[in-house]
């Protein structure tokens, strides 16, 4: 054995050395997104009466089957940052070991860097035990700071064993995800299917803690990710899943040592499955190139802004006794009279929803640049292909992307908010509410089409626009902003829905100075030299 | 015959970089011309500039008679492009390319498309992000031999392929030129550009250094001569027309104008000869005496 690991602690240096910006950046933003949830949440929900009214928007389905269990008969500020923030981070730290290991995994050896360091007196093992010392470290250091972090903080309820069930829970969920990566770098030839295969276990590993919570107790304790909250940290402190999890992790590193040990170089267990010889139909055109290229970025993008719509619309049943007393979030509504508080909030998370579904749009517009500074486009320009077509195609993309981005939503909202409330709003006013900021949400595809017509390289502005929007309409009410400073984006003159009225001229001008932009854009990009 | 390209006096800037400084030269029907010039010269920036992707700052550029940069669009439906550096997205495969340029262009048939993957053993089932970068070039260049174009554009198309492709595409340059095909090609092979190509131009730092048959452009330079005798040449580095002479014991190695071959070979016939071997210069030497005697004026 000793001689299959020769040389570990070289290559374990070499590995840390070329991942420290990385790992540091990884490892702080996630202890910082712990850290300072326990301080928001004391002050927002200060008195134990505002906790138990959220613990009560947490109890429902929709909410479980998101988030996870939580002791919500103790619902003190360790419980409630643990219940609503321990999986969600976990995912994340899951998902960074994945990366990490696949990167120093599949990927080296795909672009012939093992070969390099294995033609080295280096025992056949040592790459992969390098690689898995380095992401076991990371992920103690992760939990060491995120215990650190949560137990310094002067909130009596963060105790010591909490905090530190807290860091090893979401250690823990690494290791897991961290040996699966290693399983799975050993079947498939290349990095993107190892990658894939992880995080398709992770959703699975999700999806089956999700359905096992709702009904099926035993299902959630298959999966690693309902070990994760079932630790019930600053109330129970059950350390039995840490020892799944090590267990668990260690069996999968058996099995994946053997595998590696066995297998050639460069060779998987999964055949590689050859590409399509053929374009299928729906390839061969300007508007079926660009679509193809971000189909995946728009899958993801639509069940994403679904998710968000139902995790929303699953906290609307309990709002008017959440709302009751809290000043700060109260002061956040638009105070229309004759609405109740769910009806003010949900013509703000509809808002909300929008301005997050420009994004998508505007990454499908600005995909155009991209192509080019990727010189792509070259070929493409030399065939008897216009300009004005392929900006099209994509301004087609940026369209189709924000529209569905924002109707999932909208749907999503309706769907969970039906189940939970008790006068449900009907699918027709909520799907409307969402669309009717459609027009707005074109404005910026329109403003990013021109910039890449313009001058490519400011079209970063339009996310600037896009931030600026967020913050004064978001913060508009709070911080009592003149009105002018919200007009200067096209959010600040569209009714809320439900609770302003419908008005037919802001659709119609907003689509128009869409139209406009986008014209100009199309204008512009035909007569500007392209880079490649 | 007319001229399938017509660049006169282009300039192209970029701020205050001319890339382009007053280019003339015309691609005949018919012919290759063969684009010169280390990199950096401005032979990739020409060619953008023919297939109107960048727009010429002063000048004049046409294919077919019409204006590269308003006609892009018609002049596209007759040529093929194959560029130096070949960008293709890597999620898809390159079967699926193959078809997606052929659609943009017009159809073609499945069998050429089957002949020429198997002729450039080429797997269109492989992602292109999968593809070395000759794997790339294929992609490109089976694309390109595949459209029923008249003018064909070749950027550094051989860079990345080994001998035996290179062999093969140049097997195909040929047929494109029996076909009476027009075909510019961008290199810096010499030795390509020397087999291949019926006329050629010298670009160096945006500017057309020398253009002309391969024949005319010899007479611009010298021959190489090699001489073995077991008498003495004595005063062989006098004559008028002789450079750089070089003895190996009875070997002479020294280049000679061409148009002042004659005398030199009046001088060398009076001695005794066991040897005489004459070269011409191959293209290597013209443009590395071009850009030597560039370097030298710099100094």
């Amino acid at each position: 054995m000793s001689e299959l690991l020769q040389k570990s602690n070289q290559l374990l240096r070499l590995t840390t050395r070329r991942d420290r910006i990385r790992a540091l950046i990884w490892v702080l933003s996630l202890t910082f997104i712990t850290v300072i949830i326990p301080g928001t949440f004391n002050s927002l929900y200060s008195e134990q009466a505002e906790r138990d009214a959220m613990a009560e928007t947490m109890d429902n389905p929709a909410m479980v089957a998101m988030v996870g269990e939580g002791d919500l008969e103790n619902y003190t500020i360790g419980a409630m940052t643990a219940h609503q923030m321990i999986l969600l981070t976990a995912v994340f730290v899951g998902i960074m070991s994945i990366l990490f290991v696949v990167r120093h995994t599949r990927t080296d050896e795909e672009e012939g860097r093992i070969e390099l360091i294995r033609a080295l007196p280096v025992g056949k093992l040592a790459p992969i035990h390098a690689t898995t010392i380095y992401v076991i470290g990371v992920n103690v250091l992760l939990a060491v700071l995120v215990a650190l972090g949560l137990w310094i903080q002067p909130i009596d309820d963060l105790t010591l064993e909490g905090s530190l069930l807290y860091g090893a829970t979401l250690g823990g969920t690494g290791l897991c995800f961290m040996a699966i990566a290693a399983l799975f770098s050993q079947m498939s030839e290349s990095s993107r299917g190892a990658i894939g295969w992880s995080i398709g276990v992770l959703l699975f590993f999700y999806v089956l803690r999700a359905v096992g919570d709702i009904g099926n107790e035993f299902l959630s304790l298959t999966s690693p990710l309902g070990w994760v909250n079932r630790t019930f940290i600053y109330t129970e402190n059950n350390w039995w899943p840490i020892l799944l999890m090590v267990a668990f992790t260690l069996i999968v590193l058996l099995v994946t040592y053997q595998l590696n040990a066995k297998r050639d170089l460069e060779a998987g267990l999964f055949p590689s499955k050859p590409g399509k010889a053929h374009a299928p139909k729906s390839l061969l055109s300007p508007f079926g190139l660009a679509f193809r290229l971000q189909r995946t970025a728009f899958i993801s993008w639509a069940i994403g802004m679904l998710f968000l719509g139902i995790s929303y619309g699953s906290v609307l049943g309990d709002l008017e006794s959440f709302f009751q007393g809290n000043e700060f979030l109260t002061e956040m509504l638009v105070q229309g009279e004759g609405y109740s508080m769910t009806e003010q909030f949900i013509s703000i998370i509809i808002t909300v929803m929008a301005m997050i579904a420009v994004a998508p749009a505007i990454l499908a517009m600005n995909r155009l640049y991209g192509e080019e500074k990727k010189s792509r486009l070259e070929l493409l320009f030399s065939k008897p292909v216009s300009r004005k077509v392929v900006m099209g195609s994509y301004l087609g993309v940026a369209f189709i992307n924000a529209f569905v981005s924002v109707f999932l939503a909208g749907v999503g909202l309706w769907a969970a908010g039906s189940m939970v409330m008790e006068e449900p709003i009907s699918f027709g006013a909520m799907v409307g509410a969402s669309l009717n900021y459609l027009p707005a949400m074109l404005v910026f595809v329109g403003v990013a089409a021109l910039l890449i017509g313009f001058k490519p390289k400011l079209t970063s502005l339009t996310w600037a626009y896009l931030v600026y929007s967020f913050i004064v309409v978001y913060m508009g009410n709070l911080f009592q902003l003149d009105d002018w400073i919200q007009q200067i984006s096209p959010f600040g003159h569209v009714p809320q829905l439900p609770v302003d009225d419908f008005e037919w001229m802001t659709v119609v001008i907003f689509s128009l100075v869409a139209v406009v932009l986008a014209i100009l854009g199309m204008m512009l990009y035909s007569k500007r030299d392209i880079h490649g | 015959m007319g001229n399938v390209i017509q660049i006169e006096n282009l300039t192209k800037s970029f701020g205050d970089f001319k890339a382009l400084d007053q280019v003339n030269f015309e691609v005949k029907e018919g012919e290759v011309f063969g684009f010169i010039g280390p990199n950096g010269a401005g032979k990739s920036t020409t060619i953008r500039v023919l297939l109107g992707i960048l727009k010429g700052t002063e000048g004049k550029a046409t294919i077919f008679g019409k204006d590269v940069w308003e006609d892009a669009m018609e002049i596209h439906k007759r040529i093929a492009y194959v560029p130096g550096d070949v960008n293709l997205w890597p999620n898809l495969t390159g079967g699926e390319v193959i078809d997606l340029f052929a659609k943009l262009r017009g159809d073609y048939k499945k069998a050429d498309r089957e002949a020429l993957l198997e002729r450039y053993k080429l797997d269109p089932t492989k992602k292109c992000r999968t593809y070395s970068k000759g794997n790339r070039q294929k992609v490109a260049l089976v694309s390109a031999l595949l459209s029923d174009a008249d003018l064909y554009i070749f950027d550094e198309p051989t860079s990345g392929l080994d001998p035996l492709m290179e062999n093969i595409f140049q097997e195909d340059v040929d047929r494109l030129r029996k076909e009476g095909k027009s075909v510019l090609l961008s290199s810096h092979i010499l030795s390509e550009v020397e087999k291949l190509c019926d006329r050629v131009g010298i670009i160096r730092e945006g500017t057309i250094i020398e253009k002309g048959s391969l024949e005319e452009l010899r007479h611009l330079t010298r021959h190489h001569v090699i001489v073995e005798s077991n008498e003495t040449l004595n005063g062989l580095e006098s004559v008028d027309g002789v450079h750089d002479v070089q003895q190996d014991q009875n070997k002479y190695t020294f280049q000679v104008d061409t148009e002042k071959m004659d005398a030199v070979i009046k001088f060398v016939s009076r001695y005794s000869i066991m040897k005489l071997e004459s070269a011409p210069p191959t293209l290597e030497d013209l443009f590395m005496r071009h850009y030597e005697g560039a370097g030298g004026e710099g100094e």
